[in-house]
């Protein structure tokens, strides 16, 4: 059975959420709103890859991919909430502009 | 049929998306994210990934977002006003919002035409509805094994990091 969906629809598609997550981290005044849009983009990019892996049957290289950007999705925003953590506590906010000072 | 799934699924994470980026509550722009990367998951089924669809649903929804969630509910502004009903807003000033939805849609305009323009030459087979564990899993054991150590070693330490990072070293001065 092959697949009915054209290749054209998963990349207009990736390239949408792609732009919506560029949109978000920019407008977003919070780290954790940043993040979310980060989110978006790598989610975006894994699904152009898992589109073109549809035409390499036998190795299924794109899903690979795939599956090594997910698990450094995970380790990025373990890391990147730690960080907010400890910024919360020293600073009191987690507004990116708020955080100007390297030591206060 | 598969046509009309993955056109509800794409508008399901697209509109999401939208949501994301117009909400100010970030609570509700953590939830949202829940329904696009449910979206997402649903098209990378429908794009005969079966294996990294489930794996999306258990990394994402159950770690990621989970984590996003703790993330904003431990670093609440608190203001003493505030009652329990009132949403958490995030200010956005309205050049902000402007600047970064235009950013997005001329992003968006120039990969559309990029794609739009692009003649892809695929002459491989597509793939056929059998399942891709038993694939992923032998080209992960076999020509991809170093890389998958790597990624373990990452996990690792990418979990002690965060541990020791978001240790409370220095405690409260006024205890």
């Amino acid at each position: 059975m092959n697949s009915t969906i054209p290749l054209f629809h998963f990349l207009v598609v990736a390239a949408a959420l792609f732009s919506l997550g560029l949109a978000v981290a920019v407008t977003k005044r919070n780290v954790i709103g940043i993040l979310i849009g980060l989110e978006l983009m790598l989610n975006a990019a894994n699904l152009n890859l898992i589109a073109f892996s549809r035409h390499d049957p036998m190795l299924l290289r794109g899903q690979l991919f795939a599956l090594f950007v997910i698990v450094v999705a995970a380790a990025e925003v373990t890391v990147a909430l730690a960080i907010v953590l400890r910024v919360y506590h020293h600073y009191g906010s987690i507004d990116p502009d708020a955080v100007s000072e390297l030591k206060k | 049929m598969e046509l009309a799934a993955f056109y509800f699924f794409a508008t399901l994470a697209v509109g999401a998306g939208v949501f994301i980026l117009l909400t100010r509550n970030l609570m509700y722009a953590a939830f949202a994210l829940f329904l696009a990367l449910l979206g997402m998951a649903a098209l990378f089924v429908l794009a005969g990934a079966d294996f990294l669809g489930v794996a999306q649903l258990m990394v994402y929804v159950g770690g990621i977002l989970v984590l996003l969630i703790f993330g904003i509910m431990l670093t609440r502004t608190t203001d003493r006003t505030e009652s329990a009903q009132t949403p958490n807003r995030v200010v956005v000033t309205l050049g902000r919002q402007i600047w970064g939805i235009g950013v997005g849609l001329a992003l968006f305009g120039v990969l559309f035409s990029v794609i739009a323009q692009a003649r892809f030459v695929l002459n491989g087979d597509t793939l056929d509805s059998r399942s891709t564990i038993r694939t992923l899993g032998v080209e992960l054991m076999t020509s991809h094994l170093l890389p998958f150590e790597i990624a373990g070693i990452l996990l690792l330490v990418a979990l002690v990091g965060a541990a020791y990072l978001a240790m409370n070293r220095n405690p409260d001065p006024t205890e």
